[in-house]
């Protein structure tokens, strides 16, 4: 498939044209599997960006596939509840002709009584080419990597990366701010067991970005300095000079943990309301990755508000999705298409 | 047929207990050493070559799990016995966590009567401290004391309740026992899977600190202070237990402690490939609490050395990391490693760490074992120290395979082990053996 074509410059719904992403033409995307943005390199990123903006077109269309991935399937292996990843998932497989097959196990591998492996290899007996891997163990898509030859996509695991999150919140500042290096990105809530910060923060450092983790010292450990991130436990100060602050959810099980002692209380020293708006820059873009708790970490009118990108962030899933499947497919066949 | 004389021919005798370190014959006699040192010519006894090999009292490892009762899918008595034999070990000493947990005189009988089928090595069984491990009710501590349990813990986990531990440790002073403690804060390490800091935080697994192993042991050698008893504590892996212990010991209190071959050579940034095998409890720590724990085997803090062999059967242990249970097998790669660790970077001389192997773990344990001395056990262990080979878990006497250390390249073996008189163990890979 060649990047350049059918269109490069999709209008987004802002209307503005997409952002320029340099790659080299030599470039040739290598991975079988995408487990983290850790390991990936910016031009690795940028490439599935350039991937991203062609799809973008193909969900404008009125027939909105393209036969890339036809006769492939894709697995959906979901070990924790998840509602819009696996469909945006789904739905990302199935507009590149894939076949798609959901598992869905509420329960971890162990009390089901079926190891992980077995599981895998199972399905794997059944001709698959993907495993779109969704677990509630830090590494389950790594260490499915050491008994399938199919390739593994990471959508998410325990507390560790939830790369196509990570790489749809850039995709979506990258779309609004048309850059990525030298912006300030604020993201707030639970890090410490955020994939999805990690996977952010990976991801943004490598294209230049400064990140700014706060929130309760509780949630928020020191120990992402040395990740390279900047941690506060000041959400105005934080505020003040930032380009883009991501507001994460705070996970209902969380409040009664005693990692901070009432909903109330974390509203009011970390919640982003329209007064602690006031003396940000009038560009900040507000994003948060879904579901929202709307009055806890993000008031409503923020939420709905013109500076937010929430929605967008859901749209460009697609894309991002699409990207990475297509992509790990074309690495593991590369005369196949 | 029991051979009733062994003679070992040429060896660099080695025996700490006695500052020996010399190349001379050893005979065995029945069960005993009869006689140490010099040329020594008896034509009834099989005699075994053992130039350019160490001559070294059998090796001790105070602590091992050998899952027999309850999960003998792992290991059994007769198996774990067989891998000690095959790693050098003549004697070690068996912890209490199995299913249902060592906390009654008759499951100490059960050992001692499954290790005498084995008829391998010498297994010393460790109580529990309390029933059922549950850190409640104090156990029948007298009971198994008359049984043969050497030692009384709780293994697996530490006593958390402080006033349980102040109660033990006064009680085993009847018996003049030690208590073998995990030192682990429950609360802090819960759900914890490897170390906790700045490796677990980027890959996503909860820790468990390293304060979670010190605030026990603090809180212990207060007890003990208190008490006067005999304490040890299990697989140190941080750099303040090591200082702890060692200010314990100056301050002449009852404290012994041990350290394990991976605690010496391995990270907490091996757990980055997410590899099962690298999962252990305490877990593998900084570089920096590596150093420390060299520098305590070194001066003496850490007494002894262990392998903690926790035998997992494979489907245990294929799991996802945060499910897969704790520990790994040590008994047939110990002697090794511990080479690696210590000798090869010039750390200890050979009675250095033959010492740590010998008669110290005794001396923990109060057994008479460790030494060569005449008229002792005739356990004894030929190391070849120039043998090299490739450690391979497929190759194991041990029912289990999980073993970090599979593929690495490592100088030295036991060629022969011999126990209570008779030889348990040859390896005829090795030179230098006739």
């Amino acid at each position: 498939m060649s990047i350049d074509s059918p269109t490069t410059q999709a209008q987004s719904p802002t209307g503005q044209g997409n952002p320029p992403v340099e790659v080299s033409d030599d470039f040739i995307w290598k991975r079988r599997h995408l487990l983290g943005l850790e390991e990936l390199s910016a031009e690795e990123i940028l490439y599935i960006f350039k991937t991203a903006q062609t799809f973008q077109e193909v969900s404008m269309r009125s027939i909105k596939k393209v036969p890339a991935l036809r006769g492939r399937v894709v697995v959906n292996l979901f070990f924790e509840d998840s509602t819009r990843t696996r469909m945006s998932f789904a739905l990302a497989a199935q507009r590149l002709s894939a076949d798609v097959l959901e598992f869905a196990a509420a329960k971890s591998s162990v009390t089901k009584g079926e190891s992980l492996r077995d599981t895998v290899r199972n399905i794997e007996a059944m001709g698959v080419d993907v495993f779109v891997i969704r677990h509630s163990a830090a590494g389950a898509p790594h260490y499915l990597t050491q008994f399938t030859d199919c390739c593994v996509v990471n959508a998410g695991d325990g507390q560790h990366e939830h790369p196509t999150q990570g790489l749809i919140d850039i995709f979506t500042i990258l779309e609004r701010k048309g850059r990525i290096a030298g912006l300030n990105v604020v993201i707030v809530g639970d890090i410490g067991h955020s994939r999805v910060a990690r996977s952010n923060l990976w991801g943004l450092t490598k294209l230049g970005a400064k990140v700014t983790f706060v929130g309760p010292t509780t949630l928020v450990p020191r120990a992402f300095e040395k990740m390279g991130a900047t941690v506060s436990h000041d959400l105005d100060a934080a505020l003040k000079g930032a380009d883009v602050v991501n507001m994460l959810r705070i996970q209902r099980e969380r409040m009664t943990s005693q990692v901070f002692p009432s909903t109330e209380e974390y509203t009011r020293l970390f919640g982003l309301t329209r007064q602690r708006l006031r003396g940000t820059k009038p560009d900040l873009l507000i994003m948060h990755p879904g579901p929202i708790n709307r009055g806890v970490e993000l008031a409503s009118d923020v939420a709905d508000g013109p500076n937010s990108s929430i929605l967008r962030q859901v749209s460009n899933g697609l894309a991002i999705r699409m990207a990475v499947l297509f992509l790990v497919n074309q690495a593991s066949t590369p005369t196949a298409i | 047929m029991s051979i009733q004389k062994i003679l070992i021919k040429g060896g660099r005798i080695v025996d700490p207990a006695n500052g020996m370190d010399a190349v001379g014959d050893l005979l065995l006699t029945g069960g005993h050493v009869t006689r140490v040192g010099g040329e020594i010519t008896d034509y009834d006894a099989q005699t075994i070559n053992a130039a350019g090999c160490i001559v070294s009292p059998g090796l001790i490892d105070i602590h091992v799990h050998f899952r027999e009762p309850g999960e003998e899918n792992a290991e059994t008595i007769a198996s774990g016995s067989e891998a000690a034999v095959v790693g050098g070990f003549s004697s070690v000493a068996c912890m209490p966590n199995t299913r249902p947990a060592l906390d009654d005189e008759a499951a100490i009988e059960f050992v001692h009567r499954q290790a005498a089928r084995a008829n391998l090595c010498n297994v010393y069984p460790i109580g529990a401290i309390t029933k059922g491990r549950a850190g409640e009710e104090l156990a029948e501590i007298g009971q198994m004391v008359r049984a043969g349990a050497v030692a009384f813990s709780d293994d697996g986990s530490g006593v958390a309740k402080t006033g349980g531990m102040y109660r033990a440790l006064q009680y085993v002073l009847m018996f003049d026992r030690p208590i073998m403690q995990h030192c682990e804060d429950p609360d802090l390490a819960r759900g914890g899977v490897m170390n906790g800091g700045a490796t677990a935080t980027r890959l996503g697994l909860p820790g468990i600190s390293s304060i979670a192993e010190e605030l026990m042991l603090q809180r212990d050698l207060t007890l003990v202070r208190e008490t006067g008893a005999r304490y040890h504590m299990c697989h140190v892996s941080t750099r303040r237990s090591v200082e702890l212990i060692r200010q314990a010991k100056a301050a002449g209190l009852r404290v012994t402690a041990e350290v394990c071959p991976h605690h010496l050579l391995l990270t907490e940034d091996a757990c980055a490939t997410y590899d099962t095998n690298f999962k252990m409890n305490p877990p593998l720590r900084t570089r920096d609490d590596v150093k420390a724990c060299l520098q305590g085997v070194v001066d003496g803090t850490i007494d002894c050395l262990v392998t903690d062999h926790a035998p997992h059967g494979i489907q245990q242990k294929e799991l996802e990391f945060l499910d897969a249970p704790f520990g790994i097998i040590g008994l047939e790669t110990a002697l090794p490693l511990y080479i690696k660790a210590l000798i090869q970077p010039g750390l200890l001389d050979w009675p250095g760490l033959i010492e740590r192997l010998t008669v110290r773990p005794a001396r923990v344990l109060s057994l008479s074992k460790g030494t060569l001395s005449v008229g002792a056990d005739a356990d004894v262990t030929i190391i070849d120290p120039k043998a090299e080979w490739t450690i391979d878990a497929a190759a194991f006497r041990s029912k289990s395979r999980n073993c970090p250390f599979h593929g690495w390249q490592v100088v030295g073996r036991a060629a022969v082990t011999i126990v209570g008189g008779q030889v348990k163990h040859e390896c005829r890979a090795t030179a230098g053996v006739a």
